[in-house]
C-alpha cells in the first residue's frame, strides 16, 4: 500500500460490540457489561493502539431491534450504563486517549450536560468530548413525560435493521419512522443546535483566569470574568454562568453523527467533528464535498470541521475466517447484520488498504465500530494500527495530551473575553 | 442510651463554596482540579471513613445583585466527579447532593444506578429540593415551586426513582452464551408512574445496582424534613453540632421512626462539624481564632451582616459598631442562592440579640460575626477532640459526624493521622473496612424492594 494518510482514528464502543450477537463470541464478557473493569480494559486497549478517542454509546431507553418500540427479545444485550459516567470512571485509569460519551440533547438540561462534560474534561486533564444525540420517538419521551414527540407513536416504523442507530441518525433512512426533513425532525435538530450553543456558552461563561485569590481585596474570583449567557431560544432560556469553571480544553470536542443535509448543516455550524456514513469512496467524496460547502457557508468557528467516516468492522487474519465469523454471528441472531454505516468484513491489511483509499476522498479519518468486543478492537489496535504505522500513515506515539490537540484543534479563544 | 458502646460513623465533606473554607491560606489548593478531589478522597479512605460528601448549588450566589466573590466559587458536576473518584478508591462511600427540582427521575435514577455499578455499591444520594426561580433560570423547566410543594415533590421524586431501581429484580441478566439467552425477562425495567408531579412510563435501562438502590440522605431541618427522613432516609445530615441541640434533634427524629415501622438503627444522624487541632489546648484555641479571622475578613463581615439586615451596608466599617438602622423586613432580596438567609426567622429579634452581645463584649462588626457565626465544633488536642466526639456520640447527640475541614485538599490529613487512631484504639471506630458497600459501612441492611406505590398503575 502507498500514499494516503489516516490522521485520525477512533473506535465506537457499544455493549459487546455492534453485532447484536457479539456477546456470544468466545472472548466476549457479557457478564462484565455493567462493571467498570470491562470498560477500562476496552479503553486501555484502544489507548495502546494510540487511537485519538473512543466514543461510548448511550440511549435513554432499553435497547430494541425496533426503532420506537420494545421488541421483547431475550437474545440480545439489554441494559446499559450512563456513558458520561463510564467515561469519567475510566478517565483516571488512562492518560492520553480522548473520551467521547454520547449524551442526549432532547429531554435533558443543557446546564447539567455542560457541567458534566466540563467535569469530564477536568478529571481527564483535557480529554473530554461529546457526541450530541437527538432522541426521536415517544419511547424515550415517555420516560420524561414532559411533552409528546409528534408522529412517532409505538410501532409506526418497520424494517429498520436491528442495529441501526435511529436515535443518533438524523433522519437519513426513510424507514426509521421519522420522515427526513419533516417539520418535527427539523425542529429536533434546531433544538439540538440551540442545546449545543448553550453548552458551549456555559463553557465560556468563566474566563480562563477568573479565579484570582486576591487576599488583599478578599476576592476569590474576578466577577468581571464571569458571564451571564442569557440564552433565549424557542425551546428554553438559560441564564448562566455555569457553576463549573472553564474546562482545561476551553471547549471540549463536540461531535455528532450525521446522515443527511439537515444534520450536516447542524454539524457544520456547531460541532468540531462529524461522523458520516459513506458506502464507498465516491460516496465519501460527495459527502465531504457537501459538508465542506455547508461549512464555508455557515461556520464561524476558526478550526475547520473534522470529518470521520464510520465503518463497522469484522476483522480476522484471513478473509474467509472473517466472513465465516460474521456469518456465524448472523446465524445466531437470525438476521443478516446491516447498518447505517458500511460494513467491512476482511483482514486488517485489507482494511488498511480501504482506509488509505478512502482517505483521498476528503476524510480526516475514521471511526471504526468493532463488530464484536474485544476481538475486533484488538484486531484494530494490534493488526490495523501497526500496518498503518509501517505505511507511514498513522502516528507512532501520542504527540499531545489533550483531545483537541490530537485532532489538531487549537484551544479556542473565549467568546466573552475582551482581548 | 442502650448501654452498649456505639461505633462512630465518620464522613468527609469536601470543603464547600462558603466562608468556612479558607482559600487564602498558603496551603489551600485548587477547588476544581481533580487532583484535589483525589487527595481528599484518599485521605478519607486511608482513615477508613464511611463516605465522602459533596454538596451542590446550581446557581452561583449573588449578593446585592452581583455574583458573590468573597468565597470559593465553582465546583464540578457531582455525578461525574464521583464516578471518577470511584476509580481511585475502593471502599469509600460516594455521596452526592442532587436536586429533585431541576432533574427528572429517569435520568437521576440511571445516574445513581450507574454510579453504584461503577463503584461496586458505594453510591449515596443526598436528596435536596430547590424552590427558587433564581436557580430555575438556569434550567429549561424553569423555577419556582411553592414552599408547600417542595417536600411533596421531593418525596414523589424519590419514590419514583425507587420504582425505577426496583423495576429490575437483579437476576434478569443471564448472559448464557450457549443457550443464547441474555436476559431472562424481556419486561425487566417496566414501570408506569403517575402522580401530581410525574406521569412517566416505559422501561428503565440500568439493571439493578449492587446496593439495590443508593443510600438516601436527607438534609433539611424543618418538621416536614424530619418526617421525610424518618419515613424514607437512611441518614440525616444535620447542622446541630452542640451536644444539647444534637440530643434534642436525635431524640426527635429517632422517635419518629416507629411510626413507619422502622427501627432505631435504620436512620443515622450525622451532624456536619468543623474542627481545629493543636499540640496543646492553648495552641488549638489560638489556631482556631486565626482560622476564624481568615474565615471572616472585614469584607465578609459586612456581607454576612447584610444577609441578616437584608440591605446594603457597604458604607459601614467592619471594625466599627453595628448599624443603628434595623434590618429590612420581608423577603430577603439582598442575598440569593444561599440557604442560610432563611434561617433568620426573626431578623429584628436576632439583630437585637447581636446588638446586645456587641455592646456587652465591646465587639466590632467583624468581631461580632466571628462570634455569632460558624464557630468550630471541636477545638483541642487530638486526644481532647477524640474524647469530645466520642462523648457526643455515646450521649446520643448523634451517630457520628460529617467532618468539614477548612482547607482544600489537605484539611483532613491531620485528623486522619492523629484523631482517627485514637478512636480506633478505643474501639469506637473501625480499624478497617468490614464490608464492601456503603450500606455495609453504615450498618444498613440491603435495600428492601419498595412496595408498589399506591399511585403506580398496572403495566
Amino acid at each position: 500500500m502507498s500514499g494516503g494518510h489516516v490522521p485520525h482514528l477512533a473506535v465506537a464502543l457499544d455493549g459487546a460490540g455492534w453485532h447484536p450477537a457479539a456477546w456470544r463470541e468466545p472472548d466476549a464478557r457479557p457478564e462484565g457489561l455493567f462493571g467498570a473493569r470491562y470498560w477500562a480494559d476496552l479503553v486501555l486497549e484502544a489507548e495502546s493502539g494510540l487511537l485519538d478517542f473512543v466514543t461510548i454509546d448511550d440511549r435513554l431507553a432499553l435497547q430494541s431491534s425496533l426503532p420506537y418500540a420494545p421488541d421483547n427479545r431475550v437474545d440480545q444485550v439489554r441494559g446499559r450504563l450512563d456513558a458520561v459516567l463510564v467515561a469519567a470512571r475510566v478517565a483516571p485509569l488512562t492518560s492520553h486517549i480522548g473520551l467521547v460519551p454520547v449524551a442526549t440533547v432532547t429531554h435533558t438540561e443543557p446546564f447539567h450536560i455542560s457541567k458534566a462534560l466540563a467535569t469530564l474534561d477536568y478529571v481527564s486533564s483535557g480529554r473530554a468530548g461529546w457526541q450530541a444525540r437527538v432522541s426521536r420517538g415517544s419511547l424515550e419521551a415517555a420516560h420524561f413525560g414532559r411533552r409528546a414527540i409528534p408522529g412517532t407513536s409505538h410501532g409506526t416504523s418497520h424494517g429498520t435493521s436491528p442495529d441501526a442507530t435511529p436515535g443518533a441518525s438524523p433522519g437519513a433512512s426513510p424507514d426509521n419512522g421519522q420522515y427526513p426533513g419533516s417539520v418535527q425532525d427539523l425542529a429536533l435538530l434546531d433544538e439540538a443546535a440551540d442545546f449545543i450553543e448553550v453548552v458551549r456558552r456555559l463553557w465560556d461563561s468563566w474566563e480562563d483566569h477568573a479565579e484570582i485569590r486576591d487576599v488583599a481585596t478578599g476576592r476569590f474570583v474576578d466577577r468581571a470574568k464571569l458571564h451571564y449567557i442569557d440564552f433565549e431560544g424557542r425551546w428554553f432560556k438559560v441564564k448562566g454562568p455555569s457553576i463549573t469553571p472553564r474546562p482545561p480544553q476551553g471547549q471540549p470536542v463536540v461531535t455528532a453523527l450525521a446522515h443527511a443535509t439537515a444534520a450536516y448543516r447542524l454539524a457544520a455550524r456547531g460541532t468540531d467533528l462529524v461522523y458520516v456514513t459513506p458506502l464507498d469512496a465516491e460516496h465519501a467524496r460527495r459527502i465531504t464535498g457537501e459538508v465542506r460547502q455547508l461549512e464555508a457557508e455557515l461556520r464561524t468557528m476558526s478550526d475547520p470541521i473534522r470529518i470521520l467516516a464510520d465503518l463497522v468492522v469484522f476483522l480476522d487474519d484471513d478473509g474467509p475466517s472473517a466472513k465465516a465469523r460474521k456469518a456465524h454471528l448472523d446465524a445466531l441472531d437470525g438476521t443478516e447484520y446491516t447498518s447505517d454505516a458500511a460494513v467491512f468484513v476482511g483482514t486488517p491489511s485489507q482494511l488498511a488498504e480501504r482506509l488509505l483509499a478512502w482517505s483521498d476522498a476528503g476524510l480526516d479519518g475514521f471511526r471504526l465500530r468493532p463488530g464484536a468486543l474485544p476481538h475486533d478492537l484488538v484486531a484494530i489496535t494490534r493488526g490495523l494500527v501497526p500496518l498503518l504505522q509501517s505505511a507511514g500513515a498513522f502516528r507512532r506515539g501520542y504527540g499531545s495530551t489533550t483531545l483537541r490537540a490530537h485532532l489538531g484543534l487549537g484551544r479556542p479563544a473565549n467568546r466573552y473575553a475582551s482581548v | 442510651m442502650s448501654g452498649t458502646v456505639k461505633r462512630i460513623h465518620l464522613a468527609a465533606h469536601f470543603p464547600g463554596v462558603n466562608n468556612t473554607t479558607v482559600w487564602s491560606d498558603p496551603r489551600a489548593g485548587s477547588h476544581i482540579e481533580f487532583s484535589s478531589f483525589v487527595h481528599f478522597a484518599k485521605t478519607a479512605e486511608r482513615a477508613k471513613f464511611d463516605f465522602l460528601f459533596l454538596a451542590e448549588g446550581l446557581r452561583l450566589r449573588e449578593q446585592g445583585g452581583e455574583i458573590y466573590d468573597l468565597d470559593v466559587v465553582g465546583r464540578p458536576d457531582t455525578f461525574t466527579v464521583l464516578a471518577a473518584l470511584a476509580a481511585v478508591t475502593k471502599r469509600l462511600g460516594l455521596t452526592g447532593t442532587i436536586n429533585s427540582t431541576f432533574n427528572e427521575p429517569y435520568e437521576v435514577a440511571r445516574q445513581f444506578a450507574t454510579l453504584d455499578h461503577l463503584s461496586e455499591g458505594r453510591a449515596a444520594w443526598n436528596v435536596v429540593t430547590s424552590w427558587d426561580a433564581f436557580t430555575g433560570e438556569n434550567f429549561r423547566r424553569g423555577g419556582y415551586l411553592p414552599q408547600s410543594e417542595r417536600y411533596a415533590r421531593a418525596k414523589q421524586f424519590m419514590y419514583t426513582t425507587w420504582e425505577l431501581f426496583d423495576s429490575w429484580r437483579g437476576d434478569e441478566i443471564v448472559a448464557d452464551k450457549k443457550s443464547g439467552v441474555f436476559i431472562s425477562d424481556p419486561g425487566a425495567g417496566r414501570f408506569a408512574h403517575r402522580d401530581d408531579f410525574f406521569d412517566i412510563s416505559g422501561q428503565f435501562n440500568v439493571p439493578r445496582c449492587p446496593q439495590g438502590r443508593p443510600v438516601v440522605f436527607q438534609a433539611g431541618d424543618s418538621d416536614e424534613g424530619r418526617e421525610f427522613a424518618a419515613a424514607a432516609a437512611d441518614a440525616i445530615f444535620t447542622r446541630h453540632s452542640t451536644l444539647e441541640a444534637g440530643q434534642a434533634f436525635y431524640a426527635d427524629v429517632k422517635g419518629r421512626l416507629s411510626r413507619y415501622g422502622r427501627s432505631h438503627d435504620e436512620l443515622k444522624v450525622l451532624p456536619g462539624v468543623t474542627f481545629v487541632l493543636g499540640d496543646t489546648e492553648g495552641e488549638a484555641k489560638e489556631l482556631a481564632h486565626e482560622v476564624r479571622l481568615k474565615q471572616v475578613s472585614g469584607q465578609t463581615a459586612i456581607k454576612s451582616l447584610e444577609q441578616l439586615w437584608n440591605r446594603d451596608l457597604s458604607g459601614y466599617d467592619p471594625d466599627g459598631p453595628l448599624p443603628e438602622i434595623d434590618p429590612q423586613l420581608g423577603e430577603n432580596t439582598i442575598a440569593r442562592g444561599r440557604a442560610s438567609v432563611r434561617m433568620y426567622k426573626d431578623p429584628l429579634e436576632t439583630a437585637k440579640q447581636w446588638r446586645e452581645l456587641a455592646e456587652a463584649k465591646k465587639l466590632s462588626i467583624r468581631e461580632l460575626i466571628i462570634e455569632v457565626t460558624g464557630r468550630q465544633s471541636f477545638v483541642g488536642t487530638p486526644h481532647q477532640v477524640a474524647t469530645s466526639m466520642n462523648e457526643f456520640v455515646q450521649a446520643d447527640g448523634s451517630d457520628g459526624f460529617i467532618m468539614v475541614p477548612h482547607i482544600t485538599p489537605g484539611g483532613l490529613d491531620d485528623f486522619a493521622d492523629k484523631v482517627v487512631p485514637i478512636l480506633q484504639e478505643w474501639g469506637v471506630f473501625r480499624a478497617d473496612y468490614e464490608g464492601t458497600t456503603l450500606r455495609d459501612h453504615l450498618g444498613l441492611s440491603a435495600a428492601p424492594r419498595a412496595k408498589a406505590s399506591s399511585t403506580a398503575v398496572a403495566v
